[in-house]
Order: C-alpha cells, then structure tokens, then sequence
C-alpha cells in the first residue's frame, strides 16, 4: 500500500510530506504473526557473522539490525468491512563504515550465508564511495550495553485481541456517525509491532519490541441541494500503546469548549464519531471566516502538528547541516543561531523539550537504532534556542560528546539515519484551565485538531488549517466557522505564545506517518502540549468557486 | 532470484495454483533490486542496495477472501502458503465488495525495461554522483542529490486462467545547488526507464545556473500573477487534480466532480478547451505497465479532451455496481503541449513570475480542489520578455481547476515524476504552460 492510498483511504492529512508507506510487508496470517520466526540466540550468531565479517574486510565499525515488522489494518466503512491486512516484513540491514564512508546493504535471506554476502555488498559499497569522499565519518562514543531488552510497556497487545472485536468497534463507531446525521463514515485501526534486533562492534546486542496503535475515522456530510460536502476526522492521536488505548476511561476525557469531548491516554472512538457527525452537519451551514488578526487558542491535538512542523523539523541536526538540502531542505535556525545562546525562538513561556522516554508516546523506545539508550533534553528553554537533535557521526559537530539517540530506520531494509524524538511544549506552571483561557480571548478563533499543513523548506512561513473552529468574541464561544488557514512565521509565531494551559491539560498529539529521506522513510513521533493561545495571527479565508 | 523471467515466473505460478482447493485463487510474483546513492555537502553520505522477492496467495470461498506470503519456493513451502489463504478465508467476514478474479486479458506490449538500467553498479552511482559534485564544488557551490534506480518484475495468475508478467527499471535523479554564501539555490529532476538517457552532469549544471541566478532575491508583494510554470511545478498539481478522478467518489457527491443536486462532471467543461491530457502505457517517452496489479488491461485512453472530463476511475466493484466498464487507473499521464520552448514563452511575457517547483503542496479544500504550497529553488521575476531578477519564495493558495481555466500558452512536454518499480511507469509528461491570476498569499524568507 502506498501511503497516498491510505490518505485518500483515511480521507486525512498526515504529518509530515506525502510518502510511501513501505513497511506494510507482506501478507501473513495471525498465528503466524504471533510465532517467533529466530530466538534471541539465533539472531545473536547471525549478527555475529556480519560484524566478523565486516571487520575481517575492513571495516573499521559496523551493525546489524535483525527485524520483523508486523502491521495489522482493518478498514470498514458504513456497516461493512473493507479490508483485513495482516502483513509482516522479516530481514536484516548491514551498515559498515570502511575507509571512513558508511555503505548498507540489505537482504531477506536471513541465514548465515544471506547476511555474510550482504555484508560484503555493504563494504563494497563503501569502498566505492570512499574514493569521492571528503569528511570521513567521526562517531561519538557509546557505551557498550552487552545483552540487553526493552519492550513498549504495553497492558494489552492489539494483535492478540481477536479482529472480530476490533471490527465490531469500528462498525459500532460507523453507526454511531450515520445515526447522528452523517452521510458516510469510514473507519480505520492501524496497528504496528515492531521487533528489532540490534548489535554492533562497539558490544551492544539489543532486542526491543515495540507497539503502536492508530484508530480513526473520517465522517461526512453531503448537502446534495447545494453540492457542499464537509467531513471531520477523528481526534483521536497514534499512540506507542497496545488495546488498552481503545478502551475509554472516564479519567482520560475532558470537556472541551462548544460540547468538544478531548482524550488523553484512552479514547472513545464511538463517542467521538458520534459528535464527528453533528460537526460535520453544522459545517455545512458554518459562516465563512472573516480574514484578519485573531488570537488563536490552539487546542493540543491541532497544536502538536504546528510544534512538529515549526520546531521538531527545524531543529534536526541534519537538515541544518545540508544533509536534507535535496529533499525535504534545510533550516533557519543555524548552528550560528544557537551558538549565539540569545536566539529568542519564542516567548519567554516557551519551553520546548525532546524526550524519547515519555511512556506512551510513538517514539518511545530503550535505544535507539544505532544503540544509544534514550533520553530527554532541552530544545528550547525559556524562548531561548539551546540545542538540537543529533545522532552519533553529528555529535562532533555540535562540541558534544554523545549522540541524542535519534537514530531511526523504518524496517530492515532501509538505512538508519536522524530522526525526530517526541518533541514537546511544557505546560504552563500557573493553574490555568481552557475556560479562563477562552474567558480572556476577545476576538479569536479556537482549533482543534489537525487539518491542512504547509510549510517552507527552512520552516520560516507556515500555513495550518485544523479540523474545527469555533469563533471566540468577548469571552465566549459564538459559533463554528468555515475556510480557515492561518498563516505566519515560525519565530513570530513562537513569540506570539501568551498563556498556556498547564498540565491538566497535557495531552500527545502524534504523526503516524512523518516523511524524511531519500529513500524516503516513515516514521512515528508524538508531541504533547496543553492548549496554548498566541495573539495576532493572520488568518486567511480558503472559500472558492471552481 | 530477484528477477525472474516470464518462463520461471509462470512455472512456479502454476504449481502454486495446482494446490488450491478453494472456489478460486490468485497469486502475485514480486522482486526487485534497488540501488541509490545520496550526496551532501558535496560528499556521499548514504549509499546502499536491497533485494527482495515475494509470492503472495488469495484464496476465496464465495465473497470471502484470505491472503499469505512466503518467500521460498520449495513445493512443501508453496503448498503451505496456499493451505494458509484458504484458512485465512474461511475464518474471513464477508465482504460485499469482492469481486472474483478477471479472465484472461489482452495485453499490449511492454516498453518498461532497459538493459542499460538493469546493469547499473555502485561504481556507476558513485561516477554519476562524482559528476555533479566536481562541476559545483567548482563554482563555490554546494551540491546535494540523490539517484536511485531499480530493476524489478511483476508477473499474477489466477483460477480463471489469467496471467500477466511485467518488467521494468526506472532510474530517478534529483539535485539541489546551494550557493555558499546561502542565498540562492537550484534545482533539478531527471526521470527515466532508460539510464542511458540521463547525464548527471548535464542536469546538474541547469541546477547550478539556477542557483547562481537566483542570488540575492528581491521581494515583489504577494497577489495574482501571470506565472510559467516548469514542468514540474504544474506536474504536481496536475497530478493531484487527475489523482481525485474517482468515480465512487464523484458518484457519491465527495469530490470536485460531484455535481451540484446530483451526479457528477462525466462529459462536463470544466477547464480550458487546449487542455488535451491521456494515458497510454505504450507511450515511447513515458513507458508504463500494461496492466494494473489486479490484472486489468491498461490502454490508451483521454482523461480529459477539449478540456472536457471524457473518463473518471472506476474500480471493478464501482463499475459493477454502476453497470459500466472498469476503468483501470492510469499508470502515466500526458498532457499535450504546444512547440513554444520556455525562451520563447519567456519573451512573450509582460510582466510574468518563472517557477521552477513547487514544495509541500497540501489540500486545503476538497470541495474545490484548493492547494497550498511554496514555490522553491528558483522563481524570478520577468518583464518585458526578460528575466530581471529572481525574487523571494511565495506561498500559494490555488485549486488546478481554476489555475487550468485560466491558461494562456503551453509550451514544450517534458518527463516529470516517477516512482516506477516493479510496477512500471508512474511518470508523466507535462507541458510548460502560462498561467494568468495564479494567487500567491504571502511572502517566504526560505531560500
């Protein structure tokens, strides 16, 4: 599956640039997804014989990632169900660095001789490029973890739940949506388990097993007398959770503005199709928005995409070095920039922070994918710029002596490379709740979840849409409206953040699906915020004819 | 094993079918072997290859369907993994939407592979990445790109005797040019079926020069504006308008087609009479495979003439259920130019913006199409049948529909896009074109 057909599928916008989705695998069945294809003594031998292999030809570093990626996808839409996939990917991705230069190489034939001629290939890939390069690769130190396992800690795992269950939910969420005045409704649940084996040279051999989960939902409306359509997707967040993420608890809801019902760590998808549909019905008589200024009060399920885009991208090392100029571009907020220790990035309530341990979160894991135990650091503290994001041959770069443990391939068969860790704005350290925030707001909009997103390749000008706005005059919420994008740019944004909600509000918003790379490669990331309102930003109307 | 031929291909496609005791059954042969390089500050920075080949079975018993894999091809394996879709059906929900495998098809032939391509080795791709990075280190520039090709084979055969066998390679190139003082920047992108045909070093001297040129920009307030567009700029948001021309989703009042009280835009004007664009998988420029991967026979067909929407998409399902032929979905796109080259465009141009892409292109509206975007890596200002200088990035705001009603001149064709594999083609070939009003939002400092 392509991820473009699942967008259309999903009917959603997903963080991050319109990508392939590679890692769905082959087709399998349940018991099979549930064996163990190698023990942890079997893949120990195999990774063995790369690293022997890779350093009797030369190699001054290498590694070897021994993964099964399984995924399972149910989708339904109305009262049937559409699709059933059950896939699984299993193979194993070689990395050497030989004469200074990285080369990788990857294969599905997992036995000692499979891996040995992989290897082989790797090095000679290096070697080959070793001849046109000039900055030799320099790798911070790491500490050597021996035999080591690390597992999402997860109550309920989503493959072992029987798919009759999880059809009839989502079905149970379609009907709820029809009932309620919805003219379709479809609806997705995307599981994902990874489980990876790592081992290097440096005397790591890490075994992890990881989980994330995804339900949504897009419910429409059609007015056929005057041919406007409308749909609203589910505000539920991809989480690094099992089932249990699917069974609502009273204590993770919380009453939003305008009826709006909010989830944290559990989700009621039912109720939240059940309330998409009266939305979408009321979006087709919505008033268009007046362009002009308006403080915006952005709810964390909407702000989590706008924090992704405008800090988690900008502030990878990699992008801002030139390693991504080609594809998804470079960074305004240069090396000079944080140097300086006076880079105002936002106000002084901003404090933004990276953190690859938060429980729950989609990019939670014990080590990352070049075997650098996870952590949590300091983007921005106090609006100031203070760090970035780095993996192992960047560190140096930076004057640091570790790597930050962001270090991520989307299945065996790709190269590892920087990747985003959960990138979080902290809530406000004074009780504040919504309602007072809304109660202060005398011209503004409130948004909540994610809609459409654009951003410019150095992350300076951005444009976001949302999936629901309420009109905020005097104090109170008016009504909902229609056609609206703001427009602004990051810095000026960022300085913009006059109050945030504190921690009671805390919540992940996350991309399943966030694009980097060429080969280009998925990846998963949560961000957490509590609801936060910036003052004075361009809001612009998207209404047209064709 | 990766590349199988159709010989190889179909032996072991029948044994497999000769195992199946379901009503019926159908099975894909897949593999391919990819290799890539990807340069940075003007040094390699990632390189490698990967391999792989799958067979997936699915077996159904009336409307229900399962599927398996397996990756060895020994007798016991491929009996199991048929055993394995047939428990995988039984246990399946029904689904009202399954259509029994199609008959045998004619196909026509196929133009997708290249010797050439299939040969590449990473002493190639590491030659081909030397001569981008020799020309801009020369010139106090900065390169960054990426080239990545593939060899692959598709080959199906189901209980209803069809059989369908495909092979293609396709190579992709892009590279940006970064001055080193960070103020101007270029960009170019080479796709082919065929590598003979690409020259890295002629690509990446556009690149530089555009790099070069687009130093120091100026920037113009944001509004309506003539633009030509390359290529590639209009490629994206022609493909995004084609992409949304499904028929279920027109028929069911969600779509830019859906028509106002009912139906949908079949056979409806809705963009300028010069817009001429089809799919062929025959086409010598932009090769792409003659069936889909559910075995439908591609073939020559207007998507939309005269700018009139002469056929939407329908699934077999759709179809079926709307009593119509399938409409398979197109695996290239040609839209039909004119014989003007961009210098002649450039010189009958008044007051004019050059784009040379556009970047991060998201939908904004579905109802009317509406785009958001950034133009990127080259866009400058023209007057009076001049470039004059290059000026600032802007954001846009526009919907294809409106932007194709309001064309002025096409120009040459040129091959954009890819992501061919196994599956074939995926390109396209888009005319420059002229384009009056097009609604640029705000201003970019992004160079």
């Amino acid at each position: 599956m392509k991820r473009r057909d699942f967008v259309q599928l999903t009917g959603l916008g997903i963080g991050g640039m319109l990508l392939p989705f590679p890692s769905m695998g082959n087709p399998t069945t349940i018991e099979a997804m549930l064996d163990t294809p190698l023990d942890i003594r079997q893949k120990k031998q195999l990774a063995d014989v790369a690293l022997n292999t890779a350093k009797s030809s030369g190699a001054t570093y290498a590694d070897i990632r021994i993964g099964r990626y399984l995924n399972q996808f149910i989708s339904t839409r109305e009262n049937k169900v559409q699709g059933i996939e059950n896939s699984e990917s299993f193979g194993t991705g070689i990395r050497v660095i030989v004469n200074g230069t990285w080369g990788f190489a990857a294969t599905n034939d997992v036995t000692n001789d499979g891996v040995k001629k992989a290897t082989l290939r790797a090095v000679a890939i290096a070697k080959a490029n070793s001849k046109f390069q000039k900055e030799p690769v320099k790798l911070a130190p790491v500490k050597a973890f021996g035999e080591v396992v690390w597992n999402t800690p997860i109550q309920q795992n989503a493959f072992e739940v029987p798919v009759s269950e999880k059809v009839d939910l989502l079905l149970k969420a379609n009907a709820g949506a029809l009932q309620n005045g919805a003219t379709f409704a479809s609806s997705n649940l995307f599981m994902v388990n990874e489980q990876k084996y790592f081992a290097s040279t440096d005397g790591s051999y890490i075994d992890q097993n990881i989980h994330r989960i995804w339900p949504t939902f897009n419910v429409s409306t059609i007015d056929k007398a005057s041919g406007k359509f409308k749909a609203r997707q589910a505000l539920s967040a991809p989480m690094g959770m099992g089932y249990e993420y699917m069974v609502p608890k009273k204590e993770d809801k919380l009453q939003g503005p305008a009826g709006m019902v909010l989830y944290r760590n559990s989700y009621d998808i039912v109720e939240d199709a059940t309330l998409a549909a009266k939305q979408a019905k009321e979006m087709i008589t919505a008033k268009s928005v007046e362009p002009g200024k308006y403080d915006l009060v952005l709810e964390p399920n909407h702000l989590g995409l706008t924090i992704h885009e405008s800090v988690g991208h900008p502030l990878e090392l990699d992008r801002i070095l030139g390693y991504e100029a080609n594809y998804a571009g470079t960074s305004f907020a240069t090396l000079d920039k944080l140097k300086s220790g006076t880079f105002n990035y936002g106000s002084k309530i901003v404090n933004i922070f990276a953190d690859k341990t938060q429980p729950g979160s989609l990019g939670a894991v014990g080590y990352d994918d070049e075997g650098v135990q996870c952590k949590r650091w300091d983007l921005i503290r106090d609006g100031i710029l203070v760090n970035f994001q780095a993996i192992r041959d960047q560190a140096h770069i930076l004057g640091q002596n570790e790597s930050h443990g962001c270090c991520y391939a989307q299945s065996w068969s790709d190269v590892q490379f920087q990747r985003m860790p959960n990138v979080s704005l902290a809530p406000g350290k004074e009780p504040y709740s919504i309602d007072q925030m809304i109660k202060d707001v005398e011209k503004g909009i409130y948004i909540a979840g994610r809609g459409s997103y654009s951003i410019d390749q150095q992350r300076y000008n951005f444009q976001f849409g949302g999936t629901v706005f309420y009109e905020i005059k005097n104090g109170a919420i008016t009504g909902m409206l229609n056609d609206v994008a703001y427009q602004s740019n990051t810095q000026e944004f960022w300085n913009s953040c006059v109050k945030i909600c504190d921690e009671r509000d805390y919540r992940l918003f996350g991309s399943f699906f966030d694009g980097k790379g060429q080969p280009s490669q998925v990846s998963a990331v949560s961000h957490g915020s509590a609801t936060a309102r910036f003052n004075g930003v361009n809001v612009i109307n998207t209404g047209r004819t064709i | 094993m990766a590349i199988l031929s159709k010989e190889e291909a179909r032996k072991i496609l029948e044994k497999v079918l000769s195992f199946s005791k379901a009503d019926g059954c159908e099975v894909n042969l897949n593999g391919s072997d990819g290799g890539n390089i990807r340069y940075a500050r003007n040094s390699v920075s990632t390189s490698g290859e990967d391999s792989n080949i799958s067979l997936a079975v699915q077996s159904y018993y009336g409307k229900k369907a399962g599927s398996a894999t397996i990756n060895e091809f020994d007798d016991a394996s491929l009996e199991k993994v048929v055993r394995r879709a047939e428990e995988l059906a039984k246990l399946a929900p029904e689904n009202p939407e399954f259509m029994e495998p199609l008959g045998p098809q004619t196909y026509g032939p196929s133009k997708t592979w290249s010797e050439a391509t299939a040969k590449i080795t990473p002493d190639y791709r590491a030659q081909a990445a030397a001569n981008s990075i020799g020309p801009a280190s020369a010139k106090d520039i900065t390169a960054a790109g990426f080239l990545e090709d593939n060899r692959g084979f598709t080959a199906m055969m189901n209980s209803k005797g069809l059989f369908a066998y495909n092979q293609s390679t396709n190579v992709d190139f892009t590279v940006t040019m970064r001055t080193n003082d960070g103020t101007g920047s270029g960009w170019v992108t080479r796709n082919f079926n065929d590598v003979s045909k690409l020259d890295t070093a002629e690509a990446s001297k556009v690149a530089i020069d555009k790099a070069l040129m687009s130093r120091n920009a100026k920037a113009i307030e944001p509004g309506k504006y003539t633009v030509i567009l390359e290529p590639a700029a209009a490629g994206d948001l022609i493909g995004l308008m084609l992409f949304g021309m499904n028929a279920r989703q027109a028929d069911e009042g969600r779509s830019y087609l859906s028509k106002k009280g009912g139906g949908t835009k079949l056979n409806e004007k809705i963009v300028d009479e010069r817009v001429n664009i089809y799919t062929d998988p025959q086409h010598d420029d932009v090769p792409a495979s003659p069936w889909m991967p559910n075995g439908l026979a591609r073939k020559k067909m207007d998507l939309i003439r005269g700018g009139v929407v002469k056929n939407l998409i329908y699934d077999r399902y759709w179809a079926s259920q709307k009593n119509v032929e399938a409409v398979p979905l197109p695996g290239n796109r040609i839209m039909e130019g004119g014989s003007a080259s961009l210098e002649d465009m450039i010189k009958d141009t008044k007051k004019g913006i050059l784009v040379t892409r556009f970047w991060y292109i998201r939908a904004v509206d579905p109802q009317t199409l509406l785009y958001t975007g950034l133009t990127r890596d080259g866009t400058f200002y023209i007057e009076n049948g001049v470039i004059k200088h290059p000026i600032k990035n802007f954001r846009f705001n526009e919907s294809p529909v409106i932007m194709l009603n309001n064309l002025e001149t096409l120009g040459k064709q040129v091959r954009v896009g890819g992501g061919g594999g196994p599956g074939g083609g995926g390109s396209s070939l888009i005319p420059y074109m002229k384009i009056r009003d097009f609604t640029f939002t705000s201003l970019s400092d992004a160079v």
